[in-house]
């Protein structure tokens, strides 16, 4: 992080370069300084509202975006070094996950989306965002985790409005969920009603 | 669009998805609906606020049956917008389906007063109402005439009026068939009667937050999110970390080329305030962090490690907040006397997106967009400091991230309109995370000083508190550095005195004595209120208190506070918590382990200025690291009528969490000259880690009027955390947080 910075400094007046950059699955080409955090592209030239501003020092995960299906705090990454990359944000959350699980049909919300409605575990709401990446990335890993393991996991995401018990509870949901999904999804009958009401959301 | 005004201007993305079409107002997506043009077309075209004696000031009903309310209150994410649209369709016989609000706005929305003390619904509700039976009642009347039947026979659902006996001739009509879109022009009057409680349908129930859904699809439009149609992206330049609030902060030096290295980079400068703007976002940082000035600071603050000495030193201005009885005659002689000094840090805002504001400021007028709790009052300081009167400046709100109270709201709206006016061009300003945690107006840091007495029943004779701390300050930075406002307090006022019902006010007690020693402020740092002002710092001191009392009796805590209530609102959150929490009873501090981790347990008993709150903490503490864990935590409140229990429950759970991070992680820390605590690592708060397991617990009372929720569990959450330590270890803690190193030293083995 300080080298990053003491390299921008010495940068300066860097020339804008057009730059290409996988984001949901769409190649974009945006004209941006490549030292550009990549947060800065996102929000303004992409025009995107899931990664969002709150520190700029990667200490709070509200820009955290997945690249390579891995959490990153967009805030503190150089557009450049996503440029090859698959960046994931919340918006295309649900297609990514449509992906891995191999579905028919993309779902309007990804599951974690769905059970945090659920749970009512929204306050403000702003640090949701990097929960949910944070939350998918988990999943998509650890399909069944321990509360242990989840606390662990999303530990370096801050809330201020104290949604931390509703959050764990709302994965420990998804992943419940999910899970159920998969074995539905051995099972040619519960597989298309899965898919049914999928559909309908 | 009003072509006769600079105001009718569309955030950008917005009027974009309003596909170009020139609505007066704006699209507002989701839960917030469209502002509704009225058929006449004048709603939003001219400064409010829109007087309150009529009915179309607060509703509208649109040609699909649908109604629009307008609140005077922000939706921070409690929900509590959800709930007055609860109020609003019960006495409209609507669902919440039909039901929907706009985002408050100078031009559309009634003045209510701010959004403070937890008050949306005990103060927003009474308008909202009895103008939504008011409006009822012209519309039963519409319907009368329409279907020729007396309005005695008529019966209203959803929204439909009909006449005539179920299963039979019946006929009906819509509210929107009515009315649709056209203005009642009906004098408010207040007078209509309101629907029984015992016929609510909605009201006392859990629908869900209408917000929600667009919260977690990423479609929710945060103030951050918002740009105006040429604008530029700005950045504040400040010393890092305020200075003391009296002093402001000089610019020294000034070297303008220095960022001459960025494309389009500009300084702007009005006397000490200092700011950036860039065509690009990033550029606006970059210039913000390499622009070279150095700043005038006087070393005068006392220090964090030296603000108690100090503040305890100084000459204060003292009142008697209540006295009754003779204290220290009571206390004579009495079977048994506590006494203690404590002391509560700075703690910040912190709002865990840094604030900011959208400014467009002509000659002529000004547009400003921001998280501000009160647009009318916002309104009015902008219109102070661009040097307009406040019906040509207009305020709209976007929420930003949970508030708690006065952050940076107003300061950076003050900034941007600063910056709009200097740059002649829209402005966005986003303050960076060292601006928000480094300038904010901080809960003030408190002094308690307690003594009480009981005798050897355990019934409490007397009680003094005598609390020290400064006021809330009155200007924001960026009208002090930029127009040189002198330095300001608050009157006093309720929230900043000593509370009476935090400081023994539950208990009946013979003998009281609450004194205010209010600190000159001008050499601390800048304080406002900040979620359920002081009332952690009164409950540490008053319950740690009550415990050493009940410790001295050999009465359990529980038993003890028993003795001692007659309330019945009181003892009835205190029996639930300790029903929740299977309290078994034994005297505070009776069972002390010679264990490394201790383990104890505590109650309280707290509130702002209205409502029961009531509380158990089980934690641990490591006696060897100075680690404390709390594992469990019960939270009760009594708000009389809970409107969505569901919603309350939620903000139990957030005020039991955030409660915890400030008993046990936060403080603002600061040298002689600045604040130094400028991000999440110099001020930590909570994390998932270390996050105990809650239990929120809403005590429902139909009978009574609804007062606040947002806030009134933290001060008894507070005090059960600091008596469940006591409870482990035998030991009164006299400072929080309670970090390892006070916890250590408070042990004897710092």
């Amino acid at each position: 992080m300080v080298t990053y910075l003491r390299f921008q400094s010495l940068m300066g007046g860097a020339v804008s370069s057009k730059i290409q950059i996988r984001v949901n699955d769409r190649v974009h080409s945006v004209t941006v300084d490549p030292d550009t955090p990549l947060l800065y592209v996102l929000m303004n030239d992409l025009e995107l509202q899931g990664p969002r501003f709150g520190c700029g020092l990667a200490q709070c995960g509200s820009c955290s975006v997945l690249v390579n299906s891995v959490e990153t705090r967009s805030c503190v990454t150089p557009v450049s070094a996503v440029v090859g990359k698959s960046v994931i944000t919340v918006e295309g959350l649900p297609a990514w996950y449509a992906k891995q699980k191999k579905l028919s049909k993309t779902p309007a919300l990804h599951p974690v989306q769905q059970a945090l409605i659920d749970e009512q575990a929204v306050q403000c709401g702003y640090c949701f965002n990097g929960m949910i990446i944070q939350a998918a990335e988990l999943l998509s890993k650890t399909p069944q985790p321990t509360e242990a393991q989840i606390r662990t996991a999303m530990n370096g995401h801050l809330c201020r409005c104290g949604s931390y018990p509703r959050v764990i509870r709302a994965i420990q949901r998804a992943a419940h969920a999910m899970t159920g999904a998969i074995e539905r999804g051995r099972n040619p009958v519960l597989a298309q009603q899965t898919r049914a009401a999928e559909g309908e959301r | 669009m009003n072509g006769t005004t600079p105001l009718s201007l569309f955030p950008r993305r917005e009027f974009l998805k309003a596909g170009g079409a020139l609505v007066i107002g704006w699209s507002l997506r989701g839960a917030m609906a469209d502002a509704g043009q009225d058929a006449a077309g004048v709603r939003g075209t001219v400064a409010g606020p829109p007087d309150p004696k009529q009915i179309d000031t607060w509703l509208a009903i649109h040609s699909d049956n649908t109604a629009t309310v307008y609140i005077g209150y922000v939706e921070l994410g409690q929900g509590s917008t959800t709930s007055l649209l609860q109020i609003a369709a019960e006495e409209l016989d609507l669902d919440m389906s039909q039901v929907r609000t706009v985002r408050l706005d100078t031009n559309v929305t009634p003045n209510q007063g701010g959004t403070y003390s937890s008050s949306s619904i005990a103060r927003g509700s009474p308008a909202i109402r009895t103008a939504a039976a008011e409006a009822r009642q012209a519309l039963l009347k519409m319907a009368s005439r329409k279907l020729g039947a007396p309005v005695e026979r008529l019966t209203v659902s959803k929204g439909l009026v009909t006449v005539g006996a179920i299963g039979g001739e019946s006929e009906s009509v819509t509210y929107g068939e009515l009315i649709g879109d056209q203005l009642f022009h009906l004098a408010f009057t207040g007078t209509a009667p309101l629907k029984p409680v015992s016929d609510y349908k909605l009201v006392g129930t859990s629908p869900l937050r209408n917000d929600i859904p667009e919260k977690v699809s990423g479609k929710y439009v945060y103030l951050q999110h918002v740009r105006l149609p040429g604008m530029v992206h700005g950045r504040i330049v400040r010393p890092r970390g305020q200075t003391a609030y009296g002093s402001g902060a000089k610019v020294a030096s000034l070297e303008e080329h220095s960022i001459a290295h960025i494309p389009g980079a500009r300084v702007l400068r009005k006397a000490d305030f200092v700011g950036v703007v860039a065509e690009r976002e990033w550029d606006a940082v970059r210039a913000a962090r390499d622009l070279k000035i150095t700043w005038e600071i006087p070393a005068v603050l006392p220090g964090s490690d030296g603000v108690y000495d100090q503040m305890r030193r100084e000459k204060t201005a003292d009142r008697v907040v209540l006295e009754r009885g003779d204290v220290d005659r009571a206390i004579q002689g009495a079977a048994h006397v506590a006494s203690g000094h404590y002391r509560g840090p700075y703690q910040a805002h912190a709002p865990f997106g840094p604030n900011g504001a959208l400014a467009q400021v002509t000659p002529d007028g000004a547009l400003v967009i921001c998280s501000t709790q009160d647009v009318y009052a916002t309104r009015n300081t902008l219109a102070t400091v661009l040097g307009l009167s406040p019906q040509k400046v207009r305020v709209q709100y976007y929420e930003g991230s949970g508030t708690y109270g006065h952050s940076c709201y107003d300061d950076v709206a003050q900034a941007a309109a600063i910056l709009s006016q200097l740059a002649g061009q829209p402005v966005r300003l986003q303050f960076m995370r060292w601006d928000e945690h480094g300038w904010d107006l901080y809960g003030p840091a408190h002094v308690g000083e307690v003594r009480a007495a009981a005798d050897a029943s355990g019934k409490i004779l007397a009680y003094q508190y005598d609390g020290w701390h400064h006021n809330w300050s009155a200007v924001e930075t960026s009208s002090q550095l930029a127009l040189g406002t002198p330095a300001g307090e608050w009157r006093d006022g309720a929230a900043q005195m000593v509370n009476p019902s935090d400081c023994g006010g539950m208990y009946d007690i013979p003998n009281v004595r609450l004194v205010n020693h209010h600190v000159p402020g001008m050499n601390y740092l800048r304080g406002a209120w900040l979620r359920s002002p002081l009332d952690l710092a009164f409950s540490f001191a008053s319950e740690q208190t009550i415990d050493e009392l009940a410790h001295q009796a050999g009465v359990d805590a529980y038993e003890f506070r028993r003795r001692n209530i007659t309330d019945e609102r009181w003892m009835g959150v205190l029996d639930q918590v300790a029903k929740a929490s299977r309290w078994e009873p034994r005297p505070p501090a009776s069972r002390l382990s010679k264990e490394k981790v201790a383990t104890g347990r505590g109650i309280g008993l707290g509130t702002h200025l209205t409502s029961y709150g009531g509380a158990v903490a089980f934690l641990e503490v490591n006696k060897g690291t100075g680690k404390v864990l709390v594992k469990r935590l019960y939270g009760v409140i009594d708000a009389g009528l809970a409107v969505n229990p569901g919603f309350i429950e939620n903000q139990i759970s957030g005020q039991l969490v955030q409660t915890v991070s400030r008993m046990l992680l936060e403080e603002v820390t600061f040298n002689k000259t600045n604040v130094t605590s400028l991000d999440w690592n110099s001020y930590p708060i909570l994390r998932f880690e270390e996050c105990p397991e809650v239990f929120p617990i809403v005590v429902q009372r139909l009978d009574q009027k609804s007062t606040g929720a947002g806030e009134e569990v933290m001060a008894a959450a507070a005090g059960a955390i600091a008596c469940a330590f006591f409870d482990a270890t035998g030991v009164h803690m006299p400072e929080f947080p309670l970090t390892p190193k006070r916890v250590l030293t408070a042990l004897g083995r710092g």
